[in-house]
């Protein structure tokens, strides 16, 4: 599943993220294999939307949030 | 002044306080410089400690030595290309409460082997957040002085002072055994500088770089950082709740708008009144006390209106950058943005265009320089291009004016007028977005658009910051705009004010021997019809009789150029009639000639309701800001993007009078 599919407010481990133009920009946001993503809120028109990556709020359409593989805990 | 013992930048992540320590380390003795080539600022300040004298750069915020936009692109070139000849510490700023984050770039730096020294900021906050360090043992895993400062409030500034006294050396080992056997500098050079066909490849490498730098960086945490694990929603996630919320987050920023936009008016309406008067003052006492000859009129009908010109904006520029500044630095900005980037996209917009957009109806010059912060270089030339169509201050005048000749108020509840004034202002947003979505067909794409964007805790504004970027952006604008503004003021002066040198002698021979009422005013306005700008406006008659003008209308236009609100003035100037906004009766009487225009052809009113409106729509539409195609040229660098904006704008504004005009009439 991908961190779109997380419920609000589930917490899950990124496996791994997508190849793709955004990539690299995700990984250097925080997003890589391992580390702690939560799903916050969307935004009032369903997208883009809010994740907790480990302790900070990172804003992602929805286009770039589907590249982020998960397992929730 | 620019001499200096010690170079210090300063280095990190956006939104890591990077700007704070840089004022309460320099105050007020910052300069901004624009890069070479760029629209980047280079920040520099000075401060002494001890004996030395330090100078202290600014880099725009970063997240990675890989670039991925231009402000990064600059910050990054100016760390490779300085780092051999003139930096002599990086003082890494990194945000405490987000160190796994903040450590990436670190790492990234501190493998150039440059000295390095980490200030832990906010670090309150990190406490709230239950986040507690052992700064002997995170400053041991990491080869590098540590230092837990709080910039807002100063604390910590007195050890980081102490701590860059002493020469610090550069890291001895590397972060990341990169298996090329070239340093990691010459690996990001030629990672950053060439575009390969590989690009794909590279890209891939610096995921894994990344990955591997983060690997790292969780090992160096597990030893120093405790973290608390607390289930509790922070104080930033309640609010956002409320903010980001369906109907409040919408109700909310609506609210928010219409609160500034009163205000900016209202605070503004003084000020700028009084700075009208003075100007006024200065031309007439000038014109008074100068010897009379060419001088005299340069000064006081050309300089000093130029000047006017100028300095009258600023009451405006300041409050609104009072706002957004408050607004950005709460970290409220990214909010808005995140509410409606899916509108925005549509559009061929970002969520961040919607600051610009906003604040065009005040102003597009400040707007046009807020569009900095739009990463994506499409998004943000869109957004310049398209800010000026948004209905500003300065149309006010002349929609007041030319709305009044379209109709009185006869209803005692509802005033027809400012029904037409709210459709002008709809209509100019109709048409921004129009052209936005046009441009996203033209322009082609480079970069591919994203919104990545990382919403800050909120926090209390800071008033020494907001005061720095106002005074900031009033000298940027004050010098820069307003050398150009200034020119062009005085070049219409003249065009204004001489002509072929016969004809302006008959006007004054003509009147010598007559005394009558209003004698300089007729004048004036016969030597007006004789000026080149008088000329210019017979000239352009044929082109702009489809409109439904005739000639004394072109002059108008003309003059408009340099600024819209020139236009009641020009028109008042033209009729001979001293037009005042304050005094009810002579603007009765300017609107009683306007209407008793005849046409010389056919005897119809020169301001039929069909010229009127195809005016209206004219002035909506067209580009008729020097400043702002000024402006247009300092931000994106290219000579031909003011030259496209004043052509779609001013084509499609005679496109849509011509067809307003011809419809109708």
């Amino acid at each position: 599943m991908n961190a779109i599919d997380l419920k609000t407010g589930e917490t899950a481990t990124i496996s791994v993220v997508n190849n793709g133009k955004f990539q690299r920009k995700l990984i250097e946001m925080g997003c890589f294999e391992g580390n702690l993503i939560k799903k916050l809120y969307h935004s009032p028109l369903g997208d883009p939307i809010a994740f907790d990556i480990n302790g900070y709020i990172l804003g992602l359409r929805k286009e770039e949030a589907q590249l982020i593989q998960v397992v929730p805990f | 002044m620019n001499q200096h013992d010690r170079h210090i930048v300063l280095i990190g992540n956006p939104n890591a306080g990077k700007t704070t320590l840089f004022n309460s380390l320099t105050g007020l003795s910052q300069k901004t410089s624009n890069l070479p080539g760029t629209t980047i600022e280079e920040k520099n300040g000075y401060f002494e400690h001890n004996a030395y004298r330090y100078k202290v750069t600014d880099l725009p915020g970063t997240y990675s030595i890989y670039p991925n936009s231009e402000d990064e692109r600059i910050a990054i070139q100016y760390t490779l290309k300085h780092l051999k000849s003139s930096i002599d510490y990086i003082v890494y700023v990194a945000d405490a409460s987000n160190l796994q984050r903040n450590l990436l770039l670190f790492s990234q730096i501190a493998d150039l082997k440059i000295p390095i020294i980490l200030a832990l900021n906010m670090m309150d906050i990190a406490q709230e957040k239950g986040i507690t360090f052992q700064v002997e043992q995170l400053s041991k895993e990491l080869g590098v002085f540590v230092v837990p400062i709080q910039a807002k409030n100063n604390k910590g500034i007195k050890i980081l002072l102490e701590k860059i006294e002493k020469p610090i050396q550069a890291l001895q080992t590397d972060f990341y055994k990169n298996h090329e056997m070239i340093p990691y500098f010459e690996l990001v050079q030629k990672r950053t500088e060439i575009k390969s066909q590989n690009e794909e490849f590279i890209q891939k490498e610096i995921s894994t770089e990344t990955a591997s730098r983060y690997t790292q960086i969780n090992e160096i945490l597990k030893l120093s950082v405790i973290k608390e694990s607390k289930n509790t929603k922070t104080r930033t996630q309640k609010i956002d709740e409320l903010l980001l919320h369906p109907i409040y987050g919408f109700l909310t920023f609506f609210t928010a708008l219409f609160i500034i936009f009163q205000l900016v008016f209202k605070i503004a309406e003084t000020p700028t009144e009084w700075i009208d008067s003075l100007f006024s003052y200065l031309s007439q006492k000038s014109s008074e006390i100068l010897p009379s000859g060419v001088l005299n009129n340069l000064i006081s009908e050309g300089i000093l209106p130029g000047i006017g010109g100028i300095v009258v904006f600023l009451p405006q520029i300041i409050l609104l950058f009072t706002f957004l500044s408050f607004l950005e630095e709460s970290g409220y900005m990214t909010r808005v943005s995140f509410i409606t980037d899916r509108l925005m996209r549509k559009f061929g917009l970002n969520g961040k265009s919607i600051v610009p957009l906003v604040g065009g109806m005040a102003c597009a010059i400040p707007s046009i320089m807020a569009c900095r912060n739009i990463e994506n270089q499409k998004d943000r030339l869109i957004t310049i291009l398209v800010t000026p169509l948004m209905s500003c201050s300065a149309r006010l005048p002349v929609y007041t004016l030319l709305i009044s000749l379209l109709a009185t108020n006869d209803s005692a509840f509802l005033d027809i007028r400012g029904f037409i004034m709210l459709g002008m202002y709809i209509l100019g947003f109709l048409a921004s977005i129009g052209f936005a979505l046009l441009f996203k067909w033209i322009l082609k794409q480079k970069e591919k658009s994203f919104f990545i964007l990382e919403m800050p805790d909120y926090r209390l504004p800071r008033l020494k910051n907001i005061l720095i970027i106002i005074k900031n952006k009033t000298f940027d604008f004050v010098f820069n705009a307003g050398k150009i503004i200034l020119l062009i003021s005085i070049a219409l002066w003249f065009l204004a004010s001489y002509g072929p040198k016969s004809e302006f002698k008959n006007i004054e021979l003509k009147y010598a021997n007559y005394t009558f009422k209003d004698k300089e005013l007729k004048i004036k306005s016969e030597k007006l019809e004789a000026s080149y700008a008088g000329i210019l406006g017979k000239t352009i008659e044929p082109i702009i009789k489809p409109l439904g003008y005739d000639w004394k209308i072109g002059i108008a236009l003309i003059t408009s150029f340099a600024a819209r609100e020139v236009f009641t003035g020009t028109i008042a100037t033209i009729y001979s009639v001293n037009y005042a906004d304050e005094e009810g009766e002579e603007k009765q009487e300017l609107l009683k000639i306007l209407k008793s225009q005849k046409r010389v052809d056919n005897g119809q009113p020169v301001y039929s309701i069909a010229t009127i409106l195809s005016l209206l729509i004219f002035y909506a539409f067209a580009m008729q800001c020097m400043s702002t195609l000024a402006i247009t040229y300092r931000e994106t660098k290219k000579i031909k993007w003011p030259i496209i904006q004043f052509l779609y704008m001013s084509g499609f504004a005679y496109l849509m009078s011509f067809l307003t005009y011809q419809i109708l009439s």
